[in-house]
């Protein structure tokens, strides 16, 4: 997030887009919650009536995968009625002409069109967001989990910049993560195309800097596969070994099927969990980690803060630190590492290879630990980036950008768009929540969320046990009907192996990021007699 | 401009206009107990335990829900403040049943503090009998309303907090109750089970169910820690004794979450004690697994990684991060892949 969660509390102007805050981030939603009823405004776009829409001023209910069209028109508005921040796309910016040329082919009425929002709607969101500034903008998955998620990001970023919304307390565009520590394992460079501190492998001067610091002679240079190339890297022999630390690929990936068929053909897999899960199963090593409060260390926040964590039991039987896993192999490579606890590589090694962290050290990190950047022992952390519009890489860059419908929309065979998430009471695939006692009281099973009208043209009743189908699988699961979600609409979770939605979603993947798109696909729904 | 001035126990006092008496007197280091108060919250005026003396007022004021005025003159050590408070006490004693012996709470809690502190020797007032019964129908919170004082600090929290808007006064006078919507039992009511009710309650009417029997509270060890499941950083209290955690609380003035925790963080600590936990490395051997050494196992990681790196070269091999896990954890994976084995296949689930 370029903002902090305290700015949550304290927002006039709230835009939250693709988010279901209340299941997937309760905390973060009750701090918003707080703003709306402390008088702030708030304007939900999403295809579902989230639990967050019973505050918003106004629900803009866009048809799956239609963001860019929306939020093109949005700026459309901005510009044709002149009410963009002139002042801040001119000294802040590059790209506007670009930008403009794009946003004025999408006028309200061609964007109502796309996205099923009334124009003027589109009008209304436009004029209330230029009203009232800063406006401080939230997503999380609906955004991202697209094949144009990197365009749904980029189109956000292009709102809140063509209002001068970006570098101010209370404004910027904030992804939410989904995981405790997702920012942070970025951060430390568990990415194909960077080290730690976001340094790039193809820059010869990083090489040389982490070569040095870990005493090697070379490192490699060209940019490793991502996720998705690994498991199809199984199939096609690319990939021999793959060492899965921590994920359950089988229930968590689009499309379990074809998944499971390629964790089969490894010819090497190395698990390393806290738990067996459906993905150990394919493991030819399995090896016992200590659990989240078995270990001393940091977690990063989806608003770059450090935070420690701290040890109150130690782990069962043999199972070890997974830092000290990691250093015995390389041990056993030939490679001798110094650090020998989570301080010492955070202190000696990681803050002293990313700049962005040079500031930040353990006994700096007993009570609400810092936000990067904290370049120096004296920097008192970062709570908003970009300060007054002047962006860390120079100018802020708009980018003219085209909507393009989901990679599988539906048709006569597969007439519903099936839209997965997360729910309150889980976790992921549940190898945590589903252990512990009492959770799975409230939530026990998956449902397939439908639309009453949908319930009544199918002739299924709510608790029904129905087929869903896609062009990769079949699962049973109970009907939910309910009026969260509008007609057209399947809507399911992935925390139960049972009725998961991984069994249907598609395997496509944005271009840039190779995030699948698990908002959208097609299914359709049947009566099992 | 002139700084605002009021009288606080004979002694002139700055202010800040809009805080009440309450805030004022805390800010100048004076101290006036409470119980309903309950911070960034309105300020409901319920448990009458902070009241003062104002010159000039009719009857004692709350102090938390009186606001301070330009020369206002306040005592709030005088004895008739005392043995107010004092009465208050013990009229809250005889409302319920609070026999701490056999009380979750005991040990923590804010009207066990004040009698002792008011030197309450015996209980003056006959003890009402005639409660509510005791809500256990969930797997999380146990709602005891024979120690409810009616102070109101779950409403508050409830509905100014977490803002999930579950719960509310129902009925009147001595038939007042906590009520979700329609009264009926958390289950099945608008209550996100967050437990907000349950870190606020200043007595034993609300607790832990899975906390009950587990530990007192002077026999655990506050370990401050940040939470495993989304992305928010909240910051939780574990409670811990003899190595095990009783109870997760949150960080009264923790960033970013000031107190707040949801239901993971609240109550699905204990999956670390799983019976299904890994607990020694397994290798795969005819189609099942058995269980190796650490050596074996790591020996035969880095023997076949060495082979299939001088088979088909280090991009043969490819890893995938935990984002739930430690930092420290991460940027060892990295490290491990591009400096030992030589390749940047190196991943986590950053985009999911």
């Amino acid at each position: 997030m370029t903002n902090s969660f305290r700015d949550f509390a304290k927002a006039k102007m709230i835009l939250v887009i693709g988010s279901n805050m209340t299941e997937a981030h309760p905390v973060a939603a009750s701090l918003l919650k707080m703003a709306v009823i402390g008088g702030a405004e708030m304007i939900v776009v999403d295809p579902r009536r989230t639990p967050l829409v019973d505050l918003a001023n106004l629900h803009v209910q866009i048809k799956v995968g239609s963001d860019v069209a929306f939020l093109n028109g949005v700026m459309h508005v901005l510009i044709a009625e002149d009410i963009y921040d002139k002042k801040y796309v001119e000294s802040c910016t590059v790209g506007f002409e670009e930008l403009k040329q794009k946003v004025l082919e999408y006028t309200p009425e061609r964007a109502a069109a796309i996205s099923g929002v009334d124009a003027d709607t589109i009008r209304t969101v436009a004029r209330r967001l230029a009203a009232n500034r800063p406006a401080m903008l939230m997503y999380t998955l609906g955004i991202t989990e697209h094949t144009c998620g990197v365009d749904n990001v980029m189109s956000c970023a292009n709102l809140q910049m063509l209002l001068g919304n970006v570098g101010f307390e209370c404004g910027g565009v904030n992804p939410l993560r989904g995981q405790n520590n997702v920012q942070g394992a970025c951060d430390m460079g568990a990415l194909p195309n960077v080290f730690p501190g976001y340094q790039r492998v193809d820059n010869p001067q990083a090489r040389e800097k982490f070569a040095a610091a870990w005493k090697v002679e070379r490192l490699p240079e060209k940019p490793g596969l991502m996720i998705p190339q690994m498991i199809d890297g199984l199939l096609d022999g690319k990939v021999k070994a793959f060492y899965v630390f921590g994920e359950n690929l089988a229930n968590t990936e689009p499309d379990i099927r074809h998944v499971e068929r390629c964790l089969g053909a490894a010819e090497f897999l190395v698990c390393q969990d806290i738990f067996p899960t459906e993905t150990t199963r394919f493991a030819h090593v399995v090896l016992p980690a200590a659990a989240w409060s078995e270990n001393d260390g940091t977690f990063t926040s989806s608003e770059r803060r450090v935070n420690r964590v701290r040890t109150a039991s130690a782990p069962p039987g043999e199972a070890k630190p997974n830092w000290w896993i990691f250093k015995e192999i390389a041990r056993r490579m030939g490679h001798v590492w110094e650090s020998d606890s989570a301080r010492e590589l955070w202190d000696n090694e990681i803050s002293q290879l990313a700049p962005s962290l040079a500031g930040i050290k353990y006994f700096r990190l007993e009570g609400n630990g810092l936000q990067w950047p904290a370049p120096s022992l004296e920097h008192e952390g970062t709570p908003y980036l970009h300060k007054d519009g002047c962006f860390t890489c120079g100018l802020g860059v708009l980018k003219a950008i085209d909507w393009r419908p989901p990679a599988e929309t539906p048709d006569e065979e597969y007439p519903l768009v099936l839209s997965t998430g997360r729910r309150l009471y889980h976790y992921h695939t549940r190898t945590q929540t589903g252990r512990s006692e009492g959770l799975n009281v409230l939530l026990g099973e998956e449902t397939a969320d439908i639309s009453e009208t949908d319930a009544d043209r199918y002739g299924i009743a709510d608790g029904e046990t129905i087929a869903v189908r896609s062009r990769r699988g079949r699962v049973a699961v109970k009907a939910r009907v309910t009026p969260q979600v509008p007609p057209g609409m399947v809507w399911m979770a992935f925390h139960f192996r049972e009725g998961c939605a991984n069994w249907l979603t598609n395997p496509v993947y944005d271009p840039i990021t190779l995030t699948a798109e698990y908002k959208a696909c097609a299914v359709a729904v049947e009566k099992i007699a | 401009m002139k700084d605002a001035i009021f009288s606080l126990n004979g002694k002139e006092t700055v202010y800040q206009p809009g805080q009440t008496v309450l805030e004022a007197a805390r800010a100048a280091g004076v101290n006036i107990p409470t119980l309903c108060y309950l911070k960034d919250t309105t300020p409901t005026g319920a448990c009458r335990i902070c009241l003062v003396e104002i010159a000039g007022a009719r009857t004692l004021m709350a102090a938390c829900s009186t606001p301070v005025a330009a020369g206002m003159e306040v005592f709030t050590e005088t004895d008739r403040v005392h043995n107010a408070r004092r009465l208050n006490v013990e009229l809250l004693l005889s409302s319920g049943r609070h026999d701490c012996m056999i009380c979750e709470r005991n040990g923590d809690c804010r009207l066990q503090d004040l009698a002792y502190y008011y030197g309450i020797k015996e209980m003056r007032f006959p003890q009402d009998q005639d409660f509510y019964p005791t809500e256990e129908e969930n797997p999380f919170i146990v709602r005891d309303f024979t120690r409810c004082i009616r102070c109101g600090r779950c409403i508050q929290a409830c509905n100014e907090l977490v803002v999930n808007r579950a719960i509310s006064y129902g009925y009147r006078g001595k038939d007042s109750k906590v009520v979700t919507g329609g009264d009926g039992p958390y289950l099945g009511s608008e209550c996100v089970f967050c437990g907000q009710c349950v870190e606020v309650c200043p007595v034993g009417a609300l607790t832990e169910k899975k906390a009950r029997g587990k530990a007192r509270a002077w026999e655990t060890q506050k370990i401050r820690t940040t939470c495993p499941y989304c992305g928010v950083g909240c910051q939780q209290w574990l409670h811990v004794k003899d190595g095990r955690i009783t109870k997760v609380t949150a960080v009264e003035d923790g960033e970013p979450n000031m107190g707040r925790l949801c239901v993971k963080g609240r109550f699905g600590y204990d999956f670390i004690y799983s019976e299904d936990r890994l607990k020694t490395p397994l290798i795969r051997e005819n189609g099942s697994f058995r269980e190796a050494s650490w050596d074996e196992a790591l020996d035969l990681v880095a023997g076949k990684f060495k082979e299939i790196i001088a088979k088909e070269g280090p991009d043969a091999i490819a890893g995938v991060s935990c984002a739930r896990s430690i930092n420290e954890d991460s940027y060892q994976m990295q490290k491990l892949f591009r400096a030992v084995i030589g390749t940047n296949n190196i991943d986590h689930c950053a985009r999911t």
